[in-house]
């Protein structure tokens, strides 16, 4: 079934009864070329490019709960590349390359709209950094463009420009950057994934990793034993438990993010606003609703719902930023597990186990990964070569120290991101 | 959040600082190699439950405590003054 104009206006006329399912319900098979463990963002797009680019269609996606319930579904929706260092730059550059291009190859509307991302800064120090931040951007074949206060004005009028504490002194636009529909992305890549012959299995929790001779040989599951010699897995947020049944200890600890919507407003935020020095950040959504977040409760959670805490500073650096945001009532908030890091980078790597691949640790940065996470993961398990602009994130940088990527500068430990 | 101060008692999440996993507790030998120091800087069991970690009362008594809690219902389970865990460790 392909989507196009012409079949919503034939629909229309004709009761809308020729929309099918928009994947199938497969049971799973005895054994898959390939088993991809986790059917949220990376994994579904994992499938999606192993079957398109590598030709791998007798491959699986195994979803403990239903896809796209899981942090593909709990975001804020950012997609951005105005990342500072070598190994996130050219891959970030990879991944919004991919999103400008995705509608048309899934056939699929993810209302990705490059509205526009700006970082706004405080103080001249901030000036140099954004400075060179976005001639990094420039440097990588993005775009950036440094705004001065009249500039912030023009685009943002109802900030607090003059607040005592946080002066609005300018901002770094990224004009590539903007936001997207996350489950729509989650079910345009299941629904591509699956045209090309992926078996989605869903209400499928795997239980056991197998493992003989120091090589993958299958997993158990809810529904039954697989046997596979290759597995990919893409459960962030749940990594460490998932690891554990292959007998590993990864560098990560889950914490947990919050974010907050309000009830669904007029058009008045054209824009994505990143406040770092308030930890906020703001966007509206096509429904109207303003999406908000800010910092991690900075302890470690499986909860899904955060503290009372955050959600307090949250809202004050709202108010900090514009004062207008107290008139709308908040309508819920809620909270996404994050795999996080010493360094704050993801992990995209082979482990010490034949045919076991490692997708982890993408701390509160996963959604606008999601294409470019699927492409180098798939890359990596169909030929076992890193793909070139994904060589940085390997497993065995915390262990030597040579590769880190702490992009907020704080150090490599685990509490500092 | 709130947790108990063996020294101040009950006070909110807001007056301590997180430090991490309660694994400094058990810290390597100098000598220990790499594969033990890794594993101690960076490796994580990262429990769905109960889990022991390690707290300061920053804006209390800045007591070190070890917390026992469990990450998905966010019950406090115990506490105790991390001096005192240490000494019933040696």
């Amino acid at each position: 079934m392909r989507f196009s104009a012409l079949r919503i206006l034939k629909e229309g006329l004709t009761g809308n009864k020729g929309w099918g399912a928009h994947w199938r319900d497969p049971e799973p098979k005895a054994e898959y070329d390939a088993i991809i463990i986790g059917g949220g963002g990376h994994g579904l797009s994992t499938a999606y490019y192993l079957a398109k680019n590598h030709g791998l269609t007798n491959i699986a996606v195994l979803e403990k709960g239903y896809i796209g319930g899981g942090n593909v579904g709990r975001n804020t929706t950012i997609v951005r590349a105005n990342y500072f260092l070598n190994g996130n730059s050219e891959f970030y550059s990879h991944s919004l390359k991919l999103w400008e291009g995705l509608e048309e190859d899934l056939n699929y509307n993810v209302m990705h709209s490059q509205r526009g991302l700006i970082n706004l800064f405080h103080s001249d120090g901030q000036r140099d950094a954004f400075v060179r931040r976005g001639n990094a951007m420039v440097n990588q074949g993005d775009d950036a463009v440094l705004l001065d206060r009249e500039g912030v004005r023009k685009h943002l009028p109802y900030l607090d420009f003059d607040n005592v504490r946080f002066p609005i002194y300018g901002g770094l636009l990224h004009p590539r950057g903007g936001t997207a529909r996350h489950d729509a992305v989650a079910w345009g890549f299941a629904r591509g994934a699956d045209m090309r012959g992926v078996d989605i299995i869903q209400n499928c929790e795997v239980t056991g990793i197998d493992i003989e001779n120091g090589a993958v040989t299958g997993v158990q599951t809810t529904r039954g034993a697989i046997k596979t010699k290759k597995i990919g897995m893409t459960v962030a947020g749940r990594s460490g438990q998932v690891a554990a049944m292959a007998g590993m200890r990864l560098p990560i600890e889950s914490h947990v993010l919050q974010a907050f919507v309000t009830e669904g407003l007029k058009p008045v935020i054209d824009h994505v606003i990143s406040f770092g020095m308030g930890h906020f950040y703001i966007s509206q959504s096509d429904k109207g609703g303003l999406v908000f977040g800010g910092d991690l409760d900075f302890y470690a959670s499986y909860a899904s719902r955060g503290n009372l805490p955050m959600k307090e500073h949250v809202m004050e650096a709202g108010m900090t930023l514009m004062p207008m945001i107290g008139e709308a009532k908040v309508l819920r908030s809620w909270g996404g597990i994050m795999d996080m890091t010493p360094d704050g980078s993801p992990i995209i790597d082979k482990s010490h186990i034949d045919g076991l691949y490692v997708n982890a640790g993408w701390c509160y940065g996963g959604f606008k990964a999601v294409p470019g996470s699927g492409s180098v993961f798939s890359h990596l398990i169909a030929t076992d070569q890193h793909h070139s602009e994904a060589t940085g994130f390997r497993l065995d940088r915390f262990r030597t120290g040579v590769g880190l990527m702490d992009e907020e500068g704080t150090g490599s430990q685990h509490n500092l991101h | 959040m709130r947790l108990k101060c063996p020294v101040c008692g009950e006070r909110d999440r807001r007056e301590f600082y997180y430090v991490g996993d309660a694994v400094a507790l058990a810290r390597p030998d100098p000598d220990a190699g790499e594969a033990a120091w890794d594993d101690y800087v960076h490796n994580r069991d990262n429990p769905a439950g109960v889990t022991r970690d390690l707290w300061q009362h920053e804006a209390g008594c800045a007591a070190w405590i070890v917390v026992t809690r469990n990450t998905v219902s966010h019950e406090i389970l115990e506490t105790a003054l991390a001096a005192d865990v240490k000494r019933a460790m040696s």
